[in-house]
């Protein structure tokens, strides 16, 4: 059988979770096409075909794929996928939106955000928030999965040379349409791939005292994130959550400052490599998952950090 | 106009769960249930349509066991005219359930299908995308604004590098993400009214669909647990060790 991967990219780079999607896929076995749909994405399909381990990627550039709207792609992959035993997607929020789609037009399962493959048709997956892991064996004949990438390492981004396909395969619904977006601008890393992450809690009282996390992330080249306390309190935008209900983090190194580690929040960062705590609070839960610890005022301890890097 | 929100009884947010000890599953015995926090977000929206005139019923559906019948009476309670129980005892996985929301779907004909975006229980995130599919109607997914004008619903989604707006042509499916709204809390009047709305059961046989599971659970177990490491005494002490020991700066 063969693995389809379906691509996750802005119409101009591939996004680096697609790599772990193809180590996923080379676990399941089998040969990998990538799907790359957009517009003006041929530099997209190009990127793809140097991964290792891609035999060939598929590049449908068409107007109907620019937004990636899911009525459009979920239709697209479903008939594309339609040669394939497994198709798999990053569980971003472009491969939740689109994947249950595809999955329903095939009247198969979906199999949500694996951390692991066992075997071709058996997959380990978190539920309730994290505090499970459920090994999961789905019967249908095809698999629609969605991987999350962090449990993944990538597979390497050169060395590949896989021929590509432009494919001629228009869906286009017509029933949604782009209206616009507003993506945050920054030039740290992007959180969810950043080597190195820095998160402020509640306890950084405000959206400006994030100032001092900034600082030190720019000495790091860091990204940087924040405890769903901290957004619910309106310091920070929602796309800096790191959480169940955010963004899913394992970078080598996970600085949380003033934040207390509520079991959502460490559902989110706690495959991080090394995990550094900063709290005035010495019985905060995060110092049980911490590596390091420090117990003290982050106001003093992150501007005093900021001038010894 | 008419909305349908299904909603799913699940393990109270504030239980801490507990995997059972011959790894079959999440102990749920004598452990308190609630409406999942994501369907109250949906119920919510619903009622502030209606409150805005918007929408003129509200009708409440969830697949489950009897007991789901206290979720939809909480519904009706916070707003819902009134509910459809689809009684089962058995497991039902996102695809079963939304090919049950499709048949009420063609029976009740809404304008709006709003839902939560994921259970926390499975943390699926599927369902919704599976009803639109089936139903063959657009959806706008983990939405934070939800705009109704003019036969169509404009909906502002939270996606991973910000926020992305669509448009949608009615009827359509709306999932809900945390920051949509804040549910308000059902007031005793409305609870002791809630009794005396409508609730319909039905069965999957009624319905005419296949619930049967496509997956099965071989095993769940406790995540791997972390161990705690060492408290440092300074600044300076901490700098060293990810510079010589963890070598990640």
């Amino acid at each position: 059988m063969s693995v389809l991967v379906y691509a996750e990219h802005d119409n101009a780079a591939l996004n680096k979770a697609t790599l772990s999607v193809i180590a996923a896929a080379k676990e399941i076995g089998g040969d990998i096409t990538v799907l790359v749909a957009g517009k003006g994405c041929g530099a997209v399909a190009e990127e793809a075909a140097k991964a290792e381990g891609v035999a060939k990627v598929l590049c449908a550039d068409n107007d109907a794929y620019e937004h990636q709207l899911a009525e459009n792609i979920g239709e697209l992959v479903a008939e594309v996928g339609a040669d394939y035993g497994h198709i798999l997607a990053a569980a971003t929020t472009t491969g939740k939106n689109f994947a249950p789609r595809t999955a329903a037009l095939l009247d198969v399962a979906q199999i949500s955000e694996i951390s692991d493959v066992v075997d071709a048709d058996t997959f380990k997956r978190p539920i309730y928030a994290g505090n499970a892991i459920a090994t999961v064996k789905c019967a249908d004949a095809k698999k629609v999965i969605t991987v999350r990438p962090t449990s993944f390492d990538p597979v390497a981004a050169e060395g590949g040379s896989a021929a590509v396909e432009s494919l001629d395969v228009v869906k286009n619904s017509e029933l949604s349409s782009f209206v616009g977006e507003e993506l945050a601008k920054s030039d740290r890393p992007e959180l969810a791939s950043a080597e190195i992450v820095i998160s402020g809690g509640r306890g950084m009282g405000n959206g400006d005292n994030f100032e001092i996390l900034y600082k030190v992330a720019d000495k790091l080249g860091a990204a940087v994130g924040a405890s769903r306390a901290a957004v619910d309190a309106g310091f920070v935008p929602n796309d800096m959550q790191v959480g169940q209900t955010g963004k899913i983090v394992a970078p080598n190194l996970y600085m949380a400052v003033g934040i207390s580690g509520a079991i959502q929040h460490l559902a989110g960062m706690k495959d991080s490599k090394v995990i550094v705590a900063i709290n005035k609070d010495e019985e905060a839960p995060i110092f049980q998952v911490a590596d390091y610890g420090l117990v003290a005022d982050l106001f003093e301890a992150v501007p005093e950090l900021d001038s010894k890097l | 106009m008419k909305v349908l929100v299904p909603i799913k009884r699940v393990i109270d947010y504030n239980v801490k769960v507990r995997v059972k000890a011959d790894n079959s599953g999440v102990d749920l015995a004598n452990v308190k249930m609630a409406m999942n926090p994501f369907c109250e977000i949906a119920v919510e929206e619903a009622v502030r349509l209606k409150e805005k005139g918007v929408v003129s019923e509200i009708v409440a559906v969830s697949i489950g066991p009897k007991a789901a019948q206290e979720q939809l009476r909480t519904a009706m309670a916070l707003g819902a005219d009134r509910s459809i129980l689809v009684e089962t005892d058995e497991e039902v996985q996102p695809l079963g359930i939304a090919k049950a929301l499709k048949a009420i779907v063609d029976d009740e004909k809404p304008d709006l299908v709003i839902l939560g975006k994921q259970a926390i229980d499975d943390d699926n995130n599927q369902t919704g995308q599976m009803l639109a599919a089936l139903a063959g109607m657009p959806q706008g997914t983990f939405a934070s604004e939800v705009d109704v004008a003019d036969g169509k619903v404009k909906v502002t989604r939270e996606i991973d590098g910000g926020l992305q707006t669509v448009e949608l042509k009615l009827p359509a499916v709306v999932t809900t993400d945390l920051r949509l709204n804040e549910p308000r809390y059902a007031s005793l009047p409305n609870i002791m009214k809630a009794k005396k709305k409508p609730l319909d059961n039905k069965t999957p046989a009624d319905l005419g669909v296949d619930l049967t599971p496509r997956v099965t659970i071989e095993k769940v177990e406790n995540p791997p647990e972390r161990q705690a490491g060492i408290i440092v005494g300074s600044v300076d002490e901490l700098v060293e060790k990810l510079k010589n020991e963890a070598k990640v700066i």
